[in-house]
């Protein structure tokens, strides 16, 4: 590589170019990507790729799990750089060269539906900064002005001349223009590749079994290690007895891991291992939280609401308790939510191959960087010497985002074998729902009163949940408050003067962590249930009682209306069919749902169509985004159903799929998407589609029933699903 | 113990208990097939047994000897099966991960029912997606149905000598 071409002048983001062999590649330096040094060093961070043979090469920092972003951030690029989809290819950035960058390449995390809207910016202007090179190669070759130059569809051509090329004859050229300081982005109009419905690049290799994961790394003279943790949280090894284990067939050492955390049995097949490993007798050191159960933690949640004082919340206006005094009719209601397990279908694992110089580590994490720095971090050694390799991920949901405790494992677990031995370490499925980083429980009470008029007049809200930041990373709260445990309730769409809400954190032993959606996965199950409480006292349309108090959230109510009118809710739905309604704001998008169901008398429902409606601003691929609220859909309704962790002498008490139930096929309902971007803003898309279904569910159910579920699962209320 | 995989003979040594999902994967390294609950409730490990579709993680080696063992590698060159372009077709997959099993059972089907009713669907597609891709893999199902039915038909009438 040639000396960078750096432009220093540039206002937001640092934009280099450099030859590469027949062509030139672009990178850009994006701020707070370092943030231990303001670095303004010349580490190259390739963002795009133009080659001779014109072919154009896309990097894509973050992680594939199904979310779609190794297809669609890349269009970003594509499109700004007028390139022809066609000739573009994607590659990940390799996590070990960021790391011996300075971190280069920023965010790599996949996690808060953050990948386009956190990046869209910097993604489109590294391709329209790469296109005015090319175009400024070609107009000095032609000796043309740069302004008659037209790019389309990977074709530059200078109209009056008849001439034109392809990228790949300039890529040199344009290796040694300046970058330039400004360079604008196109219109929306414009579009041509951002807002198509290309094809997932991934989907080819998940079809015919060669699609890798990190689970599926396999090397030569590879041993395999099956893993224990505490059946109670936050227990060790006291003793073990191995010795029938150890007779057993392949088996090659039985030893515990992080001051006995972990139980490890290492055989020449993971089967064997695992065979072993229920052979093994533990004694665990529970350490006092094998009295903890259910009830208790629910006793203490219900003292939380209970409780005098919470954290206020930042919204807080006006006086609540005058206005509630004061009003026509008052209501109150609780709400629970329990805990939930991801589950991702790829269960929890890691290959890590410790040699002389260098580590290597295979697993499926949405956080490479931290996966990479905690195998440097066991192995005391440093993070540049650890090689992670980029797969796709078996789902996510989060579970590999906050927590790399299986990648830790992995890492000790060679540590302690003769170097240079590969080890694949995974769990099952019992080990992955057991040890989980949960999705916390949380209690809500609302109470609100109604004028004369039926409009609501005072509401108050008190929010009882553990704090993920705080529990998993140790994050102080802000003067007791945790934003993420209120989202949904910090930025009500409804226009009430007077409110008061709260919080107050409620840790127990169980761990915590993001589940897709995370605060609003259960937050709306009270709200959105709430306000229909609110819209039946006042004897009103749940749809038109919302929107009467939406009037000054103009893409709030814009959503609602958009699904509303998709439906039709204005007329009535077919005889012994009900409906309900909800909205929602998560992740810089708006969602709204209806459900629309019947339920006989012995509780079974019937899910007759699900209407899901999403602005998120821009929607870059259509395809992708249905997909992503279609499969958020089928998520809500399995937590609905039957999703519950529960808790006894410490323990989860669910193991496996036959008692944390999924949705299959056959429950699945007709569903019909409305994408409704309005632009203007970037919004996620991976979670926000979940938001709004477990209310619309519910309030469906009220309709159908006159039953008002006000804690989950639906199981435990008797019903079940058609 | 002598297994047929894809068209081709493996001689392996392992115990006759050894879940059929663990030879294949972790002896013969054929990647494809998953591991997901190891209880037989998922069905990522579904492959097809002389043609039947079977959750390997809980099937004895044992009883595979002798049998035609077909994995998602074996079942077709270049993902040509109809199946298998169905599903880029209707971009099935999101995650990936429990589609080899989800193919198999969906090829098991249409093996036996050329045009599956819906009820016929929903009872043979019992297998879990935790990204949730039923309705893509309902239409995909559909679509082969419609557009590949002489396909399956004569396949039927070749194998098994009647129509189901």
């Amino acid at each position: 590589m040639n000396k960078p071409n750096t432009n220093l002048s540039r206002r937001k983001f640092l934009i280099s170019s450099t030859a590469i062999s027949g062509g030139f590649a672009l990178g850009l330096q994006i701020p707070g990507a370092n943030a231990q040094q303001e670095s303004q060093s010349n580490a190259i961070n390739i963002w795009v790729e133009i080659h001779e043979d014109d072919s154009v090469i896309i990097k894509y920092a973050r992680t594939e799990m199904g979310q779609g972003s190794l297809t669609s951030a890349p269009q970003l690029v594509a499109d700004d750089l007028d390139a022809d989809w066609n000739q573009v290819s994607i590659e990940y950035v390799d996590v070990n060269e960021h790391i011996r960058n300075d971190r280069a390449w920023g965010d790599m995390v996949t996690v808060g539906s953050q990948t386009i809207r956190r990046s869209q910016d910097y993604l489109r202007q590294a391709g329209a900064s790469a296109r005015a090179m090319l175009v400024a190669a070609a107009a000095q070759a032609w000796d043309v002005p740069a302004e008659e130059i037209t790019v389309a569809n990977g074709d530059i051509s200078h109209e009056a001349s008849g001439r034109h090329s392809g990228f790949g004859a300039f890529a040199a050229l344009a290796a040694t223009m300046p970058v330039p300081e400004t360079v604008s982005l196109k219109d929306p109009a414009d579009w041509h590749i951002i807002g198509q419905p290309f094809p997932r690049v991934d989907i080819p290799a998940s079809v015919d079994g060669s699609q890798i994961y990190g689970v599926d790394a396999e090397l030569p003279g590879m041993v395999y290690a099956a893993v224990a943790q505490c059946p109670v949280f936050g227990g060790t090894v006291r003793s073990f007895d191995a010795s029938t284990a150890r007779e057993r067939r392949g088996i090659m050492d039985i030893f515990t891991i992080d001051d006995g955390l972990a139980l490890v049995v290492v055989a020449d097949n993971w089967w064997r291992a695992k065979q072993a490993l229920d052979q093994v007798n533990i004694d665990w050191d529970t350490k006092g939280n094998e009295t903890v159960s259910n009830e208790t933690i629910l006793e203490f949640f219900r003292e939380n609401l209970d409780a005098a004082d919470g954290a206020p919340m930042p919204n807080n206006a006006g006086d609540a308790d005058v206005a509630i005094a004061d009003a026509d009719q008052v209501l109150t209601a609780d709400y629970y939510t329990p805990y939930l397990s991801h589950s991702p279908m790829e269960p929890m694992g890691a290959t890590v191959h410790i040699q002389e110089d260098r580590v290597d580590v295979w697993t499926s994490t949405q956080a490479p960087v931290a996966s990479l720095t905690s195998v440097a971090t066991a192995l005391g050694i440093p993070a540049e010497d650890v090689y992670l390799h980029r797969v796709q991920a078996g789902g996510g949901f989060g579970r590999r985002g906050g927590s790399t405790d299986y990648t830790r494992q992995a890492a000790l677990v060679a540590q302690t074998l003769p170097t240079g031995t590969p080890v694949k370490l995974l769990w099952t499925r019992e080990e992955d729902m057991q040890h989980d980083f949960y999705r916390p429980l949380a209690m809500y009470r609302i109470k609100a009163g109604l004028d004369a008029d039926g409009k609501i007049q005072g509401w108050r809200a008190r929010v009882a949940s553990g704090s993920i930041l705080n529990q998993m990373r140790g994050v102080p709260l802000n003067n007791g408050f945790d934003g993420i445990s209120c989202e949904g309730f910090t930025r009500l769409p409804y226009q009430i003067e007077d409110q008061f809400q709260d919080f107050r954190q409620c840790a127990t032993h169980v761990p915590l962590g993001f589940w897709r959606t995370v605060g609003w996965s259960q937050t709306p199950f009270a709200r959105e249930q709430f306000i229909d409480e609110l819209a039946v006292a006042a004897g009103e349309d749940p749809y038109h009682f919302r929107l009467k108090h939406m009037a000054e959230d103009e893409l709030s109510r814009h959503i609602l209306e958009q699904v509303a009118n998709a439906v039709g809710w204005d007329e009535a739905p077919a005889e012994g069919r009900f409906r309900g309604i909800a909205t929602t704001e998560p992740y810089g998008s708006f969602t709204a749902a209806v459900v629309e169901l019947s339920v006989n008398d012995a509780g079974v429902i019937n899910i007759h169509r699900v209407i899901q409606g999403i602005n998120p601003g821009y929607v870059v691929n259509p395809d992708n985004v249905r997909a992503q609220l279609e499969g958020a859909t089928v998520w809500a309704i399995s937590a609905a159903m039957w999703g519950e962790i529960t808790i006894e002498e410490g323990r989860v008490q669910e193991s496996n799929f036959h008692n944390y139930r999924l949705m299959r096929l056959a429950e699945m309902p007709v569903m019909e998407t409305v994408l409704a971007p309005t632009g203007g803003f970037w919004g996620g898309v991976g979670e926000p589609g979940q938001a709004p279904i477990l209310p619309a569910l519910c309030n469906a159910i009220y309709a159908a029933t006159g039953t008002r579920v006000r804690s989950l699962p639906l199981q435990q209320h008797g019903f079940t699903l058609a | 113990m002598e297994l047929h995989v894809n068209n081709a003979t493996f001689e392996v040594d392992v115990e006759p208990e050894m879940p059929l999902l663990w030879v294949i994967r972790d002896i013969l390294n054929l990647k494809g097939t998953k591991f997901a609950c190891g209880i037989a409730q998922c069905g990522a490990c579904t492959v097809h047994i002389d043609g039947e579709p079977v959750r390997s993680c809980s099937y004895p080696v044992s009883a595979a000897e002798g049998k035609l063992i077909t994995t998602i590698e074996g079942l077709s060159e270049n993902a040509s099966h109809p199946v298998q372009q169905a599903w880029v077709k209707h971009q099935v997959p999101q995650c990936g991960y429990c589609q080899s099993g989800q193919i198999m059972a969906a090829v098991s089907l249409l093996n036996k029912k050329p045009q599956p009713t819906d009820a016929d669907i929903n009872a043979a597609m019992t297998n879990i997606c935790r990204c949730g891709t039923y309705k893509r893999m309902r239409e995909a199902i559909h679509d082969v149905a419609g557009s590949t039915a002489e396909f399956y038909q004569a396949q039927v009438v070749t194998e098994r000598g009647e129509q189901s």
